[in-house]
C-alpha cells in the first residue's frame, strides 16, 4: 500500500484506476524513426507489477524494436519509457539492467565459449561490486557469518592444521568481499540453473548445449540479474508442443517468484494460455490492448494479425 | 602425407588433453608440489648441467649467446605475452601497438634513472643537485608501471569505442607514434643517439657491481623470473574473478554482455591498462638489463612478434602464451645457423602452426572446442 502511494507521489501522471495494480513500466508515446522509416509510431502501454503481458503483432510490427527501446539498445526519437517512476530512455544498457529490466534475445545470444554456469554468473555479477583492485589485492574485508568460515574437514593432520589456520585467519581478519561474492554468485547461479531445469549441464560450454537448453540458459542468465521485469523475446521459437508446454509452466513459475513478465510471441495458443493482458502492434502502431479474450475478438486484430482463421492459429 | 600429419596431430592432441585431465584430477596438495617443483626448476635453469639436457643451452653451439642472457630475454617476452594475452586473449581487443607500452616502460627508467638523460640533467640544474644524482632504480619501478598504465588509459579512453579492425589500426599507429616521438624529441630522449648508463638494482652499470653486473646475467634472469611469477599469480586472480568473466563476456558478445549489466567500457579499459602496465614492466626490465636503449629497438616488427607469441601459443591461455613466447625467443638463439633465414623459417613455421593448429599450440580448452566445432560446421556446409 505504501509502495503504491509512493509511486503516485513520484509519478502523478500515471492514472490509477480502482483495483489496478502498481504500474511497473510505462511506454509513453514512443516514436522511433530510422531515417524515413517509422519503426514505432506513438506507442503507449503500461505493464503492471506481477502480471504477464503479451506483446504480439505480425512480422515487422515493431515488437523487438519496442524491446530494444525498453532495454536501452535504441533511444526513442520522442516520447519516453519510465520504469518504476524513473526515466529509462537515454540510459546505457548496464544501467537499465541495474534498474531491474532484463531480457532474452530472439536469436540466442549466449557467451558461447563460456560454461553454462559462467554464463549465469555473468548475470549475477551485475549486482556485485568487486573490480580489479578487489580481485587483485582482496581488499574490502567482510566479517563472515559462521557458516561462511572455512571448514576444518580433512583427516590428514598437516592439512587439518592448515585449514584451522585459515579458519582462524578468517575469524580475525574477515573474508574478502570478492570471495563472498564469488561464492554467492556460484550458489545463486546453480540454483537458477536448477530452476530452469538444466543443472546437469552446468559445466558444459554454452555452444554445446542443445537448442532448448540454450533458450533455458538465456532465461536463467536474465533472471540472474535480479530483474523486476523480465522480457522474453520469442522464447518458444523452434519449440515442439511438449517443450512449449514446459515453457508455459516455467513462465508461470517465474511470475510466482515475483518477476513481472513481458512476453513477445507468435504462437497464439501460448500467448492466450499464459498472459493476463495482451498488447497488439501493427506497423509500429498499437491497435489493441486488453485481456486475451477481448483482443482475440477485436475485429481489427483479427484483420491485421490473426487473419480469417482464428482457430487455426 | 597431410592425412598422416593430421592423424599424428590428433593423437598428440588426445594425449595432451589426457595430461590436462589427469593434472586437474590430482588432489590439490599434489598439484602444489608439482607447481613448486616446476618453479624450482625454473630457478635452476641458468645453471642447467643435467647430462642429456645440456644441448638445450644456447652456449652449447659455436658462437652461441650467453645462456642466462637468452633465458632473461625469454622471461621478459613471457611477461609481454602474459600482458598481451589479457588484452587480446581475454578481452578480445586486437592490439598491434604493444611495443609502445614496452617502450614507455623502458624509457621511464632511462629518462629518470640514467645520469645521461636530458630529463635528469634538467632536474639537476633546476633543483641544484649533484651531477651523480638520478632517480633511484626502485622508485623507477612504480614510475614505469604508472606511466605505462596511464598511457594505456590515455590511448584506451578515446579508442576503445572502436571495434575490431579499427582498434587494431589505431593501436598500430600508437606503437609507431611512440617510437617516432622517441626518435625526434631529441631534447628529452636524446633522439636516435639513445640513452646509456641506465641503472639496475645496484645503480648505474659499472664494473664494481657485484650481483647485477654486465658479465654474469644469472641474477638478471632470477630477477625477471620472480617478476614473471608474481604477475602470473596476479593475472590468475583476475582471470578467476568477476573481472575475468566480464572480459570473456565482452569478447564473446559485447552487446549481450552490456544488457546483462557488464560495463563494457570500464572492463575494456581495465584490460588495456593492465596489459599496458605488464608491457611497461617488461620494457623496464629490458632497459635495466641492457643499460642502453635507442628508438630503433622498438619498431613495429616486435609488436607483430608479440601478437605472434600469443596466437602461436594459444590465445586466452596463460600457459600457452608463455610457451609461445619462450619458443619464439629461444628457437632463433639455439638454431643460430639459420638465423640469417630466421624470418623465412619463422613465417613458414607460423603458417604450419596455423594450418595444423589454428587455436595455438596449447590452446585455452574452451577455445579449442569452439574452433573444432567451427571446422565441423564448415565441413557440413561444404
Amino acid at each position: 500500500m505504501s509502495e503504491t502511494s509512493s509511486t503516485e507521489a513520484r509519478e502523478p501522471s500515471i492514472p490509477r484506476q480502482p483495483g489496478a495494480r502498481r504500474t511497473l513500466l510505462e511506454v509513453d508515446q514512443v516514436v522511433l524513426r530510422f531515417g524515413g522509416v517509422v519503426a514505432l509510431n506513438d506507442v503507449s502501454f503500461q505493464i503492471h507489477e506481477g502480471e504477464i503481458l503479451g506483446l504480439i503483432g505480425p512480422n515487422g510490427a515493431g515488437k523487438t524494436t519496442t524491446f530494444n527501446v525498453m532495454t536501452g539498445v535504441f533511444k526513442p526519437t520522442s516520447g519516453q519509457v519510465r520504469f518504476d517512476g524513473a526515466r529509462v530512455s537515454g540510459r546505457k544498457p548496464p544501467e537499465i539492467s541495474r534498474m531491474g529490466i532484463s531480457r532474452t534475445f530472439q536469436n540466442i545470444r549466449l557467451f558461447p565459449e563460456m560454461t553454462a554456469l559462467e554464463n549465469v554468473m555473468v548475470g549475477t555479477d551485475s549486482r556485485h561490486k568487486t573490480s580489479v583492485p578487489g580481485a587483485l589485492f582482496r581488499l574490502y574485508r567482510v566479517r563472515p557469518k559462521p557458516e561462511e568460515l572455512p571448514q576444518v574437514t580433512s583427516d590428514v593432520p598437516l592439512l587439518r592444521i592448515w585449514q584451522q589456520v585459515r579458519r582462524t585467519c578468517a575469524q580475525i581478519f574477515g573474508l574478502s568481499r570478492h570471495i563472498l561474492e564469488e561464492r554467492a554468485a556460484e550458489k545463486k547461479s546453480l540454483e537458477l540453473l536448477q530452476f530452469v531445469g538444466i543443472e546437469g549441464r552446468a559445466n558444459e560450454v554454452a555452444r554445446n548445449l542443445p537448442y532448448g537448453d540454450q533458450r533455458r540458459l538465456e532465461i536463467a542468465r536474465a533472471l540472474a540479474t535480479e530483474p523486476k521485469l523480465l522480457c522474453l523475446d520469442e522464447p518458444a521459437a523452434g519449440f515442439n508442443p511438449a517443450e512449449k508446454e514446459q515453457l508455459l509452466t516455467l513462465i508461470r513459475q517465474i511470475r510466482d517468484r515475483g518477476h513481472t513478465v513481458l512476453l513477445i510471441e507468435h504462437d497464439m495458443r501460448l500467448v492466450m494460455g499464459v498472459t493476463d493482458r495482451v498488447v497488439v502492434l501493427e506497423f509500429g502502431t498499437k491497435i489493441a490492448d486488453g485481456s486475451p479474450d477481448e483482443v482475440s475478438r477485436d475485429p481489427r486484430v483479427i484483420a491485421a494479425y490473426l487473419g480469417e482463421s482464428v482457430d487455426a492459429a | 602425407m597431410m592425412d598422416k600429419v593430421r592423424a599424428t596431430e590428433a593423437r598428440r592432441r588426445a594425449a595432451l588433453n589426457g595430461i590436462a585431465d589427469r593434472w586437474a584430477a590430482l588432489p590439490p596438495w599434489q598439484r602444489l608440489i608439482g607447481v613448486a617443483a616446476f618453479i624450482a626448476f625454473l630457478y635452476y635453469l641458468p645453471l642447467l648441467g643435467i647430462p642429456g639436457l645440456t644441448w638445450l643451452r644456447t652456449d652449447s653451439i659455436d658462437g652461441g649467446n650467453s645462456w642466462a642472457g637468452v633465458l632473461f630475454t625469454c622471461a621478459i617476452y613471457v611477461l609481454v605475452a602474459i600482458g598481451l594475452n589479457v588484452v587480446v586473449g581475454l578481452a578480445g581487443l586486437l592490439d598491434l601497438g604493444y611495443i609502445g607500452f614496452f617502450a614507455i616502460g623502458a624509457y621511464s627508467v632511462a629518462l629518470f634513472g640514467s645520469t645521461n638523460s636530458p630529463v635528469v640533467k634538467w632536474m639537476q640544474r633546476t633543483f641544484d643537485l649533484e651531477p651523480t644524482w638520478a632517480v633511484a632504480w626502485a622508485i623507477c619501478i612504480p614510475l614505469a608501471i604508472a606511466l605505462s598504465l596511464t598511457s594505456g588509459v590515455i590511448l584506451g579512453w578515446p579508442t576503445l569505442r572502436l571495434r575490431g579492425d579499427y582498434l587494431a589500426i589505431v593501436t598500430l599507429g600508437f606503437g609507431e607514434i611512440i617510437r617516432i616521438v622517441a626518435r625526434n624529441l631529441t631534447g628529452v630522449t636524446n633522439g636516435a643517439a639513445g640513452i646509456s648508463a641506465i641503472p639496475g638494482p645496484e645503480g648505474a652499470p659499472s664494473a664494481d657491481n657485484k650481483i647485477f653486473g654486465l658479465q654474469d646475467l644469472k641474477p638478471w634472469y632470477w630477477l625477471a623470473i620472480t617478476v614473471v611469477l608474481l604477475m602470473v599469480f596476479a593475472v590468475r586472480r583476475l582471470e578467476n574473478s568477476r573481472v575475468g568473466r566480464s572480459w570473456l563476456a565482452i569478447r564473446e558478445d559485447e552487446d549481450a554482455a552490456a544488457v546483462m549489466g557488464v560495463n563494457g567500457f570500464k572492463f575494456k579499459l581495465w584490460a588495456f591498462a593492465i596489459g599496458a602496465a605488464l608491457g611497461g614492466l617488461s620494457g623496464f626490465l629490458f632497459a635495466s638489463r641492457n643499460a642502453f636503449i635507442d628508438p630503433s629497438q622498438f619498431n613495429a616488427t616486435l609488436s607483430i612478434l608479440f601478437v605472434a607469441m600469443v596466437v602461436v601459443g594459444g590465445s586466452g591461455n596463460m600457459v600457452g602464451v608463455a610457451f609461445g613466447a619462450v619458443l619464439l625467443a629461444y628457437l632463433p638463439e639455439r638454431f643460430r645457423f639459420v638465423s640469417d633465414y630466421r624470418w623465412v623459417a619463422f613465417g613458414f613455421a607460423m603458417v604450419v602452426v596455423m594450418v595444423l593448429r589454428p587455436q595455438g599450440l596449447i590452446p585455452s580448452r574452451r577455445r579449442a572446442r569452439e574452433l573444432q566445432d567451427r571446422a565441423k560446421e564448415a565441413k557440413v556446409s561444404v
